[in-house]
């Protein structure tokens, strides 16, 4: 186990810059997930860090090494690829012994350890298959061990679970975190999924256009986004944005999309006209008679919950409700974001005000 | 329901044979076959069948010939010109497929490489393989020419040698320049195969296997070479048949000789039937070499066919 530093790396291919500078401090053990939208240089960092691509500028670190100039196989690292990288003419059993072959240990070893990381992952009755003879899930699995067995410093995943139907998607997620407390394998997990970003790590870094937008922690990011993107990427459904500009006369509102009127806990100091961006999730609607003016265009129950789409002030709004409101299309309600809970971005630069 | 029922079952009674015929599956199934077979017949199956009769026969050209059994296989038995172009051709075909695979191995791996120029690389190494067989065989010939060998006038000018080497007048030289004209014309398909096989080999298995620690010989032992097994078995099962039976190459440059020394058993096949005159005896020599021809398919079926990691299902 090992911390990482990422210090201001770059990379550019031939001209084209796609990651701008990035640092990312990663203690031990932690379980770090870089997330964005695709393109935005998250595996790049990660095939960066596991010694795929070069460095173009900044230092990465395993332990207290730069590892800059240090081959893969020296990095003492374990990835598991999105498209799981099986080797397919061995069987599952020689899959995750091979890097221990490669390092002449001895069949009573290579046994010893390959059916311990079985025995973790519940592969122990599928080690003479081969993987064309697995489910995905399976695959998945094997692919894990392959990485346990090594013992690395590091795992990294690159979107593991996007290959999988979504049912397996939640289980394997349990299953990884089950695994990362069992371990305490520093981990860095690359997704675009901010569901998996949420439930799995203890840091999370937003990445856009290759720069960190922002890092910290699940709740941190879903509480205090630093911007716009964040506080758009994080959650679902999404943030509703309005537009508009903050009044403080007397009391401090907001006032947004043709005039509607929106609660606001306290504006920023010399803020009176500013034009800004007025954040509220979905969760934090509620239907009071002091609210704005809504209608109601679909209304789409999960069961748990009911998600409301409805127009304020002529903008498109989601809302949802856990409690069991009876809503129809076309129904005027007032809804009413919590003051408390609502977030305001520049106009301009979509910075946190 | 009923009433459009009704019409239809009338009509199918009413319709003739004929039609009948043609709304049946198996006749239609069998109607379509016809092209098929026919060609088959015409074009593979009545040349064998010919083929194998008329190494029963003494016939000879302008004259039908009778049936002597097996007769020409037992006089070719005892024919120590025949067993020379036996061994000729199995030291012609071995040779020829392991150095072209040698070779085609090497130039697939440096193609799959970043290299520059990749694909100007890539379109000279198929050349051999577009020029017309006959047209390379003839600058063979030069080149191995006793007096104008260019091979011989460069190196008597580098002044390694004091003597224009015989090329085709030594029965040993003569074979290992046939063998090396058909490694060139050769060596063509063998690296275009294995380049399109190796071009399927996913790039992550070798990241993943870089991470594993493996060096670049591990990762060509234990990834490459069994990934590319299946191909090798396909284009080295052609490569094999292709050369046994090679017939244009030595009939161009050598016409067997010296002394017999180059003379395949197709080559030694036409010289005894069509220049010859002697069919029934030209045709045993090509049956005499089914046997090998055969041994080399099963051999490649059996020792390399799909192993079980490429089978799909579950057991």
């Amino acid at each position: 186990m090992s911390s990482v530093q990422i210090r201001d790396v770059r990379k550019s291919f031939g001209n084209f810059e796609v990651l701008h500078g990035v640092s990312i401090p990663i203690e031990d053990g932690q379980f770090v997930v870089l997330v964005g939208p695709s393109g935005c240089g998250k595996s790049t960092l990660l095939r960066m860090l596991a010694g795929l691509e070069n460095i173009t500028s900044g230092t990465i670190s395993i332990g207290d090494r730069v590892v800059n100039n240090v081959q893969p196989k020296e990095r003492d690292i374990a990835m598991v690829f999105q498209n799981y990288a099986l080797y397919p003419h061995m069987t599952v059993g020689e899959n995750m012994g091979f890097s221990l072959k490669l390092r002449n240990a001895s069949s009573d070893e290579i046994n010893k350890r390959v059916k311990r990381a079985a025995e973790i992952l519940a592969l122990s009755p599928l080690l003479d298959r081969y993987p064309r003879q697995l489910s995905g899930g399976q695959r998945q699995r094997v692919a894990m061990g392959r990485a346990i067995v090594r013992d690395p410093q590091v795992f990294l995943f690159d979107e593991p679970l996007s290959n999988l139907d979504a049912k397996l998607r939640v289980a394997m997620r349990t299953e990884i975190k089950e695994l990362h407390q069992r371990l305490k394998t520093t981990t860095v997990y690359v997704t675009h999924d901010q569901i998996e970003a949420m439930t799995m790590a203890d840091k999370i870094v937003v990445m856009h256009d290759g720069i960190v937008e922002q890092m910290g922690t699940p709740l941190e990011l879903y509480d205090k986004p630093e911007n716009q993107f964040v506080a758009g990427f994080i959650g679902s459904p999404a943030m509703n944005f309005l537009k508009g500009h903050v009044r403080v006369n007397g009391v401090a509102t907001f006032e947004g999309p043709n005039g509607v009127k929106l609660p606001l806990k306290n504006a920023p100091a010399n803020s009176d006209g500013r034009p800004a961006v007025y954040g509220v999730r979905p969760e934090h609607f509620t239907i009071a008679d002091d609210g704005a003016d809504a209608e109601i265009i679909v209304v789409e129950p999960t069961g748990s919950e009911t998600q409301v789409f409805a127009k304020v002030g002529g903008e498109q709004v989601v809302a949802v409700f856990r409690e069991r409101h009876q809503f129809n299309p076309g129904d005027k309600v007032r809804l009413k974001p919590d003051p408390s809970l609502i977030h305001l971005f520049d106009d301009a630069t979509g910075k946190r005000l | 329901m009923a009433v459009i029922a009704e019409p239809v079952a009338a009509h199918v009674k009413r319709s003739s044979l004929w039609t009948r015929a043609f709304e049946s599956r198996n006749f239609l199934g069998a109607m379509f076959m016809v092209p098929a077979i026919a060609i088959l017949i015409l074009f593979l199956a009545y040349p064998l069948a010919l083929g194998f009769w008329l190494g029963m026969t003494d016939t000879k050209i302008g004259g039908a010939g009778r049936y002597i059994g097996f007769a020409n296989f037992v006089s070719l038995a005892k024919d120590s010109v025949f067993w020379l172009s036996v061994f000729n051709t199995i030291f012609y075909t071995v040779t020829a497929s392991i150095v072209k695979f040698a070779i085609g191995l090497y130039l697939a791996l440096l193609l799959n490489e970043h290299l520059p120029f990749k694909s100007m690389i890539r379109a000279i190494v198929l050349l051999p393989f577009v020029v017309p067989t006959v047209l390379s065989a003839i600058a063979f010939w030069w080149i191995y020419d006793s007096q104008f060998s260019i091979i011989s006038w460069v190196l008597i000018k580098a002044g390694l040698i004091t003597r224009y080497i015989d090329f085709l007048g030594d029965p040993w030289n003569a074979r290992l320049s046939v063998v090396a004209a058909n490694i060139w014309r050769g060596v063509p398909f063998v690296a275009i195969t294995l380049l399109a096989g190796l071009q399927t080999i996913s790039p992550s298995l070798y990241e993943a296997a870089n991470l594993d620690g493996a060096t670049n010989m591990q990762r060509f032992r234990h990834i490459t070479l069994p990934m590319l097994s299946p191909i090798i078995a396909v284009v080295m099962t052609f490569s094999v048949l292709m050369t046994f039976t090679d017939f244009q190459l030595i009939y161009t440059i050598t016409r067997g000789g010296p002394i017999n020394a180059t003379h395949l058993m197709a080559t030694l096949s036409f010289q005894r039937a069509i220049t010859g005159g002697n069919l029934g005896e030209g045709a045993a020599i090509s049956n005499a070499m089914i046997p090998f021809l055969v041994a080399a398919i099963l051999l490649s079926f059996f020792g390399l066919q799909r192993s079980r990691w490429q089978q799909g299902g579950r057991d």
